[in-house]
């Protein structure tokens, strides 16, 4: 295995996952819900009555984030995005990444980082099955195909 | 006098914008780190890893303490799931989800950061995944409910 050291960033990386940490951390103990994105933006796919503020709300600011995020930081810390998956990958993964986070419950979020913070057997299971299929589908694109 | 559910209101934005921050910050948002930690045979961008880590490390307490209680912090309802149901949906819909996030390097959370942002693939990305999510919830309504219907009344 070879590490790519020029795109490692691990004090970003870790600072970055510790506010996901934080940010998941308030919404259980104060709103005493579960942060999950998939989740949260199915609720609203399609809305329903006395359900949807909530869901709004927290989608407002995750929208208001990119603007946050360029005034406060150093220019050092914003990269361009890398995207190298055409639009036709890109609508056909948005098509599974849809439909497969409603079938399963959850994604990275609500499985990935909630559910293995409270020890949840579902979620590692969901968790395992998830990195694996990424894991795969990467190494066909770049290594098979 | 401030109702409670402004209160609310005003945490949820603030969490959704802390969350938002984080994965910027992480390199989530970025499609190229995250292929680059899926693409294990390659040259690898362990990056991910210390996301994941640093989110559960925080995450494994505020749960470990949630789970001792019954109301929030605000006196609500603590909805922590109950199912414990290790069934074919939650494989099958992860290892399609799986699929489509090694295929693009977007997630859910960071799609909708990216598209904030201006990225006009994201916004591609995101449109998708709302048909997807909007497709699931068709299927589920008129072909997996009533077939369960029809199940449990046979």
């Amino acid at each position: 295995m070879n590490i790519d050291w020029a795109h490692f960033t691990p004090f970003a990386s870790l600072t970055g996952g510790i506010i996901l940490g934080v940010a998941s951390a308030i919404f259980i103990l104060i709103n005493g819900r579960v942060l999950g994105i998939s989740a949260i933006l199915g609720g609203l796919m399609p809305p329903k009555m006395g359900d949807t503020s909530w869901r709004i709300a927290f989608m407002l600011g995750l929208f208001a984030a990119p603007t946050v995020f360029h005034a406060v930081m150093p220019a050092q810390y914003i990269t361009a995005p890398r995207i190298d998956a055409t639009d036709m990958m890109v609508i056909v993964a948005g098509l599974l990444v849809g439909i497969g986070t409603r079938y399963a419950s959850g994604c990275t979020s609500g499985h990935g980082v909630c559910g293995l913070s409270r020890l949840s057997p579902r979620s590692l299971l969901a968790t395992a099955s998830f990195m694996s299929a990424g894991f795969v589908m990467v190494y066909v694109l770049r290594h098979v195909l | 006098m401030i109702h409670k559910n402004h209160l609310y209101r005003v945490v949820e934005f603030a969490v959704g914008l802390l969350f938002g921050f984080g994965l910027m910050l992480s390199g989530m948002t970025d499609p190229g780190k995250v292929v680059g930690f899926l693409d294990l045979f390659g040259t690898w961008d362990p990056s991910l890893a210390l996301v994941m880590g640093g989110a559960i490390m925080v995450g494994f307490f505020a749960f470990t303490v949630a789970k001792k209680r019954t109301t929030s912090f605000f006196g609500g309802m603590l909805r922590l799931p109950t199912t414990n149901r290790m069934d074919k949906p939650l494989v099958i819909g992860s290892l399609l989800f799986g699929a489509g996030w090694g295929l693009a390097g977007f997630c859910p959370g960071p799609a909708l950061v990216s598209m904030a942002d201006g990225q006009p693939k994201a916004l591609v990305f995101v449109l998708a995944m709302l048909v997807g999510m909007l497709g699931f919830e068709l299927m589920d309504r008129f072909v997996h409910a009533p077939r369960k219907a029809k199940l449990n009344a046979a």
